[in-house]
C-alpha cells in the first residue's frame, strides 16, 4: 500500500489500475464477442485472434524502435483492446491483409507515431477503421450473413482458408455468403424511394427492432457497458448523453417523417451505436475529460451519427462522429473548466 | 453603373473609417521589444554575448543584429523564452560563447588583497566593496556571477564559487517519467 | 445536510453543513495508536532545536555556546514580524549552534541550537498570569508570540498573526477534525485535555472577539466529542456560542479551507486568508497551548505526537518536548529497527519521508508515521497518463491535476498557472487515485518551485539592471566632469597629454577627498 517515493502521498490506492481498466473493459466485450462470433461464424474468432497478434508485435517493435520499456507497456492491455474494438467494426470474413493494416495502422500511426498511450489524439481502432473504410470500401461492405439467415455455412477449416487465400469451396460464391449490413440496406433502399416499413417488412436482414442477430450482440454490448458503468470503470455521462441525444434526434424525425425516417430503436440497435457509446466514446484518452465536457462531447457524438447516418456518404457513423469528436474534446476542455474553489464565478 | 461605383466608394469609406477608429480605440500599449527583451535576460552584464551589457544586447536582438543563443548565463531557458517572445525557433546555445555553468558568485580571499581598486572597476553592478589600499569583499546579495573580477585582479585573489544549495533555495526534483527517465 | 449539535452540552438544533468538491475516502488506521494513554516521553539527552520550524523568517539565536539555559528560557528571538522565537525545552547547555539534519523534504541541514540536558528539567522564573478575562486582546496576542506558539496543525503559521484579524469575525473554529490516516494525536488531546481546549478557545474568542464559535471533529472520533461535550458542560456560563460539530469524515475535511466550507458554506477565496470572510481558524492543539502560555506563562516546549505504523511494537501518543531526536521517540514505542524501512514525520497523505533519522520532533510533528519491510512497494511502475479524469474527480479544489500534469511535465510553467496551480493544497488526493500511479504533487512541487525560482531570478535581475544602469550614469557623469575639466585647462592637447592630465586630474580627485578643493573647478 505505501509506495517508495520522494515526495507525498506515500500510499496510493486507486479503484482500478490503467491495467485493471483494460482489462476489465476486455471482459465486458467478451460476451458480445462470442455472441458475435456464434451469430457470425468463425470468421470471428480468426479476426480477433489475428487482429491481438498483430497489435501486440506491432506494439512491441514500436516500443523497441522507441526504446521505451517493453513488459509494462506490453502488458497494459491497450493494444489488445484496440485490436479487439477494431474486429468489432470488421466483417466476420475480411481477408486477413484487411485485418493487418488495419490493426497496424491504428497501432503503430494512430498510437506510437503520436507519442503512445495517453498522447494520441485520436482513437486508435476508429483510425485504423477509417483508413480501411476509405482505402477498401469494397471489401467492408461484404458482411456474412448472420446464422438464421445463412444458407450456407463455412466450417472452420474453409474460414481460415478463406481468409487467409481467398479461396472458398468450389460450390460457393462469396456473394452467397455475404450480404449488406442492415443499416447500409435501409439507406439504400431509402433512396430507392421506399418506406421504411416497407424496407423492414421486406427485406430479410431486419428482424423486429433492427438487424436480425444484431440486436442480440447490441444487447450483449448494452449489458457489458452497465456492468462498467456499476463497477465505475466508465462514467456514465458520455454513454447516456451519446445514446439520448442520438434517442432524442432520431424520434423527433421518426415523429415528424415515419416512412422515411428508422424508428430510435432502429438507430440504437442496428449498428455500432451502443459498442460507440459504451466501449470507443468513452476512450477517455481521446475525450473531453470534465463531466460537463463529457456529456457535449456525448452529444455531439449522438448527433453526428444520425447525421452522418441520414445525410452523410455513409451508412454507419459512430467512427467519423468520434473521431470529429475527439479533434473537438480540447476545445471542449477548455469552455468546461471547473470552477476552482475560492474563485468567483467570472473568472472561472 | 453609377450605383455600383457609389456604392463601392461607400463601402470604402465605412471600412475605412472603422480600421481607422479601431486602430485609435484598439491600440496596444505594449514594451517596445527591446524592454521586453532586456526583462528576460539574466542581468548579470557579462559580456559573454560579445556586447557591453544585457540592453545592448537586447538591441542588437531586437534588431535582427544578434542571435538570440548567446546568451550562456540565461542558458536553455532564456533562449526558449527569447524564442517565445520573437515567434522563433529555439536553438541550442553558442558554444562560442561559453556553456551555461551553474549559479557562482565572487569570493576575495581577503587575506591576499591588496586593495588595487580593479576588480571594484570592473564590476558591472558595484557588488565588490572597498577602497584603495584596503581589502575588499563581495556583496554576495548582489553578485551576478559575471567573473569580470577575476581576470583584473593582479594577485589572483578572486575566486569563483558556485551558489551553495540550501533549504531555501532548495527545489523539488522532476519526477521520473513511466519511461524511467525525464523529459 | 443537516446534523445534531450540541449546544451548552445539550442537543439543540439541527445545524446545517455543507460539503466540498471530491475528496476521498481513506482507511483509518487510527485505533491502534489510542488504546494506550499519553504519557510524557523520557527527557532525551540532547535537544535539538531548529531555527525555523514556522513559516516565516528563522529565529535569531540570542545565546551562545557554553551558555547554560534553564527550561523555557527564550533562545533565540523572532527574526522578522512573520516568525516566532524559541524556547528552550529542558534545562542544559548550548553545545552547538550549527547546522543539523532537520526534517525536510530535501534532507538538507539546517541552523539548529544543540543544547545537552541536565536532567533537572529547571524551569525559567514564569510569570505569574492574571485571568484572561483582565487582559486586553493586544496583551493575549504579545502573550502567544512571545510563547512561540505556531500553528500546531501542520503548516506552522505563527499564531498570534491569526490572531490579529482586524476585522470583525464572526466564526471562530476550532479544527479537530484530523483527517488524515494513522494520526491520532489531536484525538488523544481532545480525549484527555478537553478542559485544556476549551479554555483556550475562550482565551482566543477574546483575543478576535468572536461572535460565534464551532468545534468541528470528524465523525469518527465519539470519545473526543463526547469529552468535549462534558468539558463544555463544565465551564457553563462561558459556554454560549459554543458549539461542537461532527461532520462527515472525508479526506481532507481537515484542511482549513475545506473545514470553512463544511461548516459556514463559504468559500475562502484564492489567495486570500479566512479572515477575509469573517472566521478564524485554529487547531485544537493550538488552543491547548494558548491556555498554557495565557493561564500558566509557559511556552511551546512540547507536543503530543503519534507514533504509529508496522514497525512500532507499541503505537501510541507521547507528550514530547520540542527538539527530542525521533529515533529516542521511536525507542520509546518499542520500534524494530530490523523491519524499519522508512519514516514519515506527519500523516501518509502529506507527511515528509525522512531522508535522514537524526532529525529532531519539530513545533508542526504530529506524527512519525514507521513504515517497515514489505510494506512498501519499491518500484511502483509508472504508467502513462490516460486522461481517465479519477484525479479531477477527487480534487477538493476543482483543479484539473491531469492538465497542470501535462503542463508540469513540459515545464510550461505559464500556462499550468493559468490551470491554478497555486490554488492546489497538496493534499494528495490526486496521486492516490491515479490508476497510472503517478506522482502527480510531486509534478505540481517541481512547477511551484521553479517557478518560485524564477520570480526570485527575476526579481535579482531587476536589481543587477538597476544598479548596472546607475553604475553607467555614474560612469557617464564622472567622464562628463573630466572632461569638461580637462576642456578649460588645456584645449587642444595631443593624446599624451591628455592621459597625463586624466591621470593627474584622477589623482587629484582623489586627494580632493582629503577635502582639499581643486583649483580649476
Amino acid at each position: 500500500m505505501f509506495k517508495k517515493a520522494l515526495s507525498s502521498p506515500h500510499i496510493h490506492q486507486p479503484p482500478y489500475s490503467t491495467q485493471g481498466m483494460m482489462f476489465r473493459v476486455i471482459l465486458a466485450l467478451l460476451p458480445a464477442a462470442a455472441a458475435y462470433a456464434w451469430l457470425f461464424g468463425w470468421g470471428v474468432i480468426i479476426n480477433i485472434l489475428l487482429a491481438v497478434g498483430v497489435a501486440l508485435v506491432c506494439e512491441a517493435a514500436m516500443l523497441t524502435l522507441r526504446s521505451r520499456p517493453l513488459l509494462p507497456t506490453i502488458t497494459d492491455g491497450s493494444a489488445i483492446l484496440t485490436a479487439l474494438l477494431l474486429v468489432f467494426a470488421l466483417p466476420p470474413l475480411a481477408p486477413w491483409w484487411l485485418t493487418t493494416i488495419g490493426v497496424a495502422f491504428a497501432i503503430i500511426v494512430a498510437k506510437h507515431l503520436y507519442g503512445g498511450l495517453g498522447f494520441n489524439p485520436f482513437n486508435p481502432a476508429m483510425i485504423g477503421y477509417v483508413v480501411l473504410l476509405v482505402s477498401f470500401p469494397r471489401e467492408l461492405t461484404l458482411w456474412s450473413l448472420p446464422a438464421q439467415l445463412a444458407e450456407h455455412t463455412l466450417d472452420f477449416r474453409a474460414t481460415l482458408n478463406y481468409i487467409f487465400s481467398g479461396t472458398l469451396p468450389t460450390n460457393l460464391t462469396i456473394d452467397a455468403l455475404t450480404s449488406a449490413t442492415p443499416l447500409d440496406v435501409m439507406k439504400t433502399q431509402l433512396g430507392l424511394g421506399q418506406t421504411t416499413s416497407g424496407i423492414m417488412a421486406a427485406q430479410p436482414v431486419f428482424g423486429f427492432m433492427g438487424g436480425k442477430g444484431w440486436v442480440w450482440i447490441n444487447l450483449l454490448l448494452l449489458a457489458g457497458g452497465l456492468w462498467m458503468i456499476y463497477r465505475r470503470i466508465i462514467n456514465w455521462h458520455i454513454p447516456v448523453s451519446l445514446l439520448g441525444s442520438l434517442l432524442a434526434i432520431s424520434s423527433l424525425f421518426f415523429l415528424l417523417d415515419p416512412e422515411h425516417s428508422p424508428s430510435p430503436l432502429f438507430h440504437l440497435f442496428s449498428g455500432a451505436a451502443i459498442l460507440g457509446a459504451f466501449f470507443i466514446a468513452t476512450d477517455p484518452v481521446t475525450a473531453a475529460t470534465s463531466n460537463t465536457g463529457r456529456l457535449w462531447y456525448g452529444a455531439g457524438i449522438g448527433i453526428l451519427i444520425y447525421v452522418i447516418r441520414s445525410w452523410g456518404g455513409f451508412p454507419d457513423g459512430v467512427a467519423f462522429a468520434v473521431l470529429l469528436m475527439n479533434m473537438a474534446a480540447p476545445t471542449i476542455d477548455h469552455y468546461t473548466k471547473p470552477r476552482v474553489f475560492g474563485h468567483g464565478d467570472k473568472d472561472a | 453603373m453609377l450605383s455600383a461605383a457609389l456604392a463601392l466608394t461607400l463601402l470604402a469609406l465605412v471600412f475605412g473609417l472603422l480600421l481607422g477608429y479601431s486602430s485609435i480605440r484598439f491600440k496596444v500599449e505594449g514594451d517596445p521589444v527591446v524592454d521586453q527583451i532586456d526583462d528576460l535576460l539574466p542581468q548579470t552584464q557579462c559580456g559573454q554575448c560579445g556586447y557591453p551589457g544585457c540592453r545592448p544586447y537586447a538591441e542588437a536582438i531586437a534588431s535582427g543584429e544578434a542571435d538570440i543563443n548567446r546568451c550562456p548565463p540565461g542558458g536553455e531557458q532564456v533562449i526558449q523564452s527569447l524564442a517565445d517572445l520573437l515567434g522563433r525557433e529555439p536553438k541550442p546555445l553558442d558554444p562560442e560563447r561559453g556553456e551555461e555553468k551553474p549559479p557562482m558568485v565572487a569570493f576575495i580571499d581577503e587575506s591576499d588583497c591588496i586593495g588595487c581598486t580593479l576588480c571594484i572597476k570592473a564590476c558591472p553592478v558595484d557588488a565588490i566593496l572597498g577602497a584603495p589600499k584596503q581589502m575588499h569583499t563581495v556583496i554576495a546579495e548582489e553578485c551576478t556571477g559575471c567573473e569580470l573580477c577575476v581576470e583584473p585582479c593582479p594577485v589572483d585573489v578572486i575566486s569563483m564559487v558556485p551558489v551553495e544549495e540550501d533549504i531555501t533555495h532548495w527545489k523539488w526534483p522532476l519526477p521520473k517519467t513511466e519511461n524511467g527517465d525525464s523529459p | 445536510m443537516e446534523v445534531a449539535v450540541t449546544q451548552n452540552g445539550k442537543r439543540r438544533f439541527a445545524m446545517k453543513l455543507w460539503s466540498f468538491h471530491g475528496g476521498v475516502e481513506l482507511p483509518g488506521h487510527k485505533q491502534e495508536s489510542t488504546i494506550r494513554p499519553v504519557e510524557p516521553a523520557p527527557l532525551p539527552k540532547r535537544l535539538i532545536l531548529p531555527l525555523s520550524q514556522h513559516l516565516g523568517a528563522p529565529a535569531e539565536p540570542v545565546v551562545a555556546v557554553g551558555d547554560k539555559v534553564l527550561k523555557g528560557q527564550i533562545i533565540a528571538r523572532p527574526g522578522g514580524f512573520v516568525s516566532a522565537p524559541l524556547h528552550a525545552s529542558s534545562s542544559g547547555t548550548v553545545v552547538a549552534i550549527d547546522e543539523h539534519a532537520v526534517p525536510h523534504p530535501s534532507g538538507l541541514s539546517a541552523p539548529c541550537i544543540t543544547i545537552e540536558t541536565d536532567g533537572r528539567d529547571l524551569w525559567v522564573e514564569r510569570e505569574q498570569q492574571t485571568d484572561y478575562r483582565q487582559l486586553e486582546p493586544a496583551d493575549i496576542r504579545e502573550t502567544i508570540r512571545q510563547a512561540g506558539i505556531v500553528g500546531l496543525g501542520g503548516a506552522g503559521f505563527p499564531a498570534f498573526i491569526k490572531l490579529n484579524p482586524g476585522k470583525t469575525i464572526k466564526t471562530l473554529i476550532l479544527n479537530g477534525a484530523e483527517c488524515e490516516p494513522y494520526i491520532t494525536c489531536d484525538d488523544m488531546l481532545m480525549r484527555e485535555q478537553a478542559d485544556e481546549i476549551l479554555r483556550g478557545l475562550l482565551i482566543i474568542r477574546r483575543a478576535v472577539q468572536a461572535q460565534h464559535c464551532l468545534i468541528a471533529i470528524e465523525d469518527n472520533k465519539p470519545e473526543a466529542a463526547h469529552s468535549l461535550q462534558k468539558a463544555l458542560q463544565r465551564i457553563e456560563s462561558d459556554a454560549d456560542n459554543i458549539e461542537i460539530v461532527m461532520i462527515p469524515a472525508r479526506y481532507p475535511a481537515g484542511g482549513e479551507k475545506q473545514l470553512i466550507k463544511v461548516v459556514t458554506g463559504q468559500e475562502v477565496p484564492s489567495g486570500g486568508l479566512p479572515v477575509q470572510i469573517g472566521v478564524v481558524c485554529h487547531n485544537v492543539a493550538t488552543a491547548a497551548a494558548v491556555y498554557r502560555a495565557v493561564e500558566h506563562g509557559e511556552p511551546l516546549l512540547s507536543r503530543i505526537v503519534t507514533i504509529t505504523g508496522g514497525a512500532v511494537a507499541e503505537p501510541r501518543n507521547l507528550e514530547a518536548l520540542i527538539g527530542t531526536p525521533v529515533m529516542e521517540l521511536l525507542s520509546a514505542c518499542r520500534t524494530n529497527f530490523n523491519v524499519l524501512q522508512e519514516v514519515i514525520m506527519g500523516g501518509p497523505m502529506m507527511g515528509i519521508a525522512l531522508a535522514n533519522h537524526k532529525v529532531p520532533l519539530i513545533k508542526t510533528g504530529n506524527c512519525l508515521l514507521t513504515v517497515s519491510h514489505g510494506e512498501m512497494e519499491q518500484h511502483p511502475a509508472v504508467q502513462p497518463c490516460i486522461r481517465c479524469g479519477n484525479c479531477a474527480d477527487a480534487c477538493p479544489v476543482s483543479l484539473l491535476p491531469q492538465q497542470m500534469y501535462w503542463h508540469a511535465r513540459a515545464k510550461d510553467f505559464d500556462k499550468i498557472q493559468e490551470y491554478d496551480l497555486f490554488d492546489c493544497i497538496e493534499c494528495g488526493c490526486c496521486a492516490y487515485v491515479c490508476p497510472s500511479n503517478i506522482p502527480l504533487v510531486h509534478y505540481y512541487r517541481f512547477a511551484k518551485s521553479e517557478i518560485r525560482s524564477q520570480q526570485e531570478q527575476k526579481r535579482k535581475a531587476d536589481i543587477a539592471r538597476e544598479r548596472h544602469e546607475r553604475r553607467e550614469q555614474r560612469l557617464a557623469r564622472e567622464k562628463a566632469e573630466r572632461a569638461t575639466r580637462h576642456a578649460r585647462k588645456k584645449p587642444g592637447t595631443t593624446d599624451e597629454n591628455k592621459r597625463a592630465a586624466i591621470q593627474a586630474a584622477v589623482e587629484r580627485a582623489k586627494a580632493g577627498k582629503q577635502g582639499a578643493p581643486s583649483d580649476d573647478v
